[in-house]
């Protein structure tokens, strides 16, 4: 049976349809930013950047490509999802090469979830701009 | 150098990835705030879970 009422179309995302995702991979909470979701963005911003510095102050370590290592090439394609901050920590040489101390396995994890959990954030930041959610 | 203790390292963990799992999950600020309390309770729960069930193991 059909419905009586209908839903109206979310309107048409104006610009470039993926801005929200590549800003939201490069700086987490930045494309909910765009999308006008100012407090889901700080939230999103703090979370993800706090878990990754925390991490690196537990002195993580900070995968590289090209290791030849099946589970090193995982933690780096985690690591690689907090966009910008893991740029920065290669190119400012934070974090360690190699796991010394328990509390740098925990630092280790924490910087490959801050990846994995801004990979989810910029997903959600993409469906907030095509309009797949509200 | 910061050398939290492992509970300490789980319940920091557990708040972060239930904010950004509330945000993400969820639409409204109440459904958020909810979804968010039940993922920190089944994230830290679980660890308490499994460590006595370690410690039971252990025995």
């Amino acid at each position: 049976m059909a419905s009586g009422t209908q839903t109206p179309a979310p309107p048409k995302p104006q610009g470039f349809l993926y801005s929200a995702l590549i800003l939201g991979w490069l700086v987490p909470g930045a494309g909910h930013l765009l999308t006008r979701h100012w407090i889901r963005a700080l939230l999103l911003f703090l979370a993800i950047s706090a878990m990754f510095f925390l991490g690196i102050a537990m002195q993580a370590k900070v995968y590289v490509p090209n290791t030849g290592d099946p589970l090193d090439m995982l933690g780096f394609a985690g690591d690689l999802g907090t966009g910008a901050l893991y740029f920065l920590a290669r190119i400012f040489s934070l974090g360690q090469s190699t796991v010394q101390l328990v509390t740098a396995d925990y630092g280790t994890k924490f910087v490959v979830v801050a990846g994995l959990l801004n990979f989810v954030a910029a997903v959600d930041a993409h469906n907030l701009r095509i309009g797949r959610k509200v | 150098m910061l050398a939290p203790s492992h509970f300490t390292a789980v319940l920091l963990f557990a708040s972060f990835a239930s904010v950004v799992f509330a945000v993400t999950q969820r639409s409204t600020p109440r459904a958020m705030v909810r979804y968010g309390i039940y993922c920190w309770v089944l994230f830290v729960g679980s660890v308490i879970a499994a460590s006595w069930l370690m410690w039971i193991v252990r025995r």
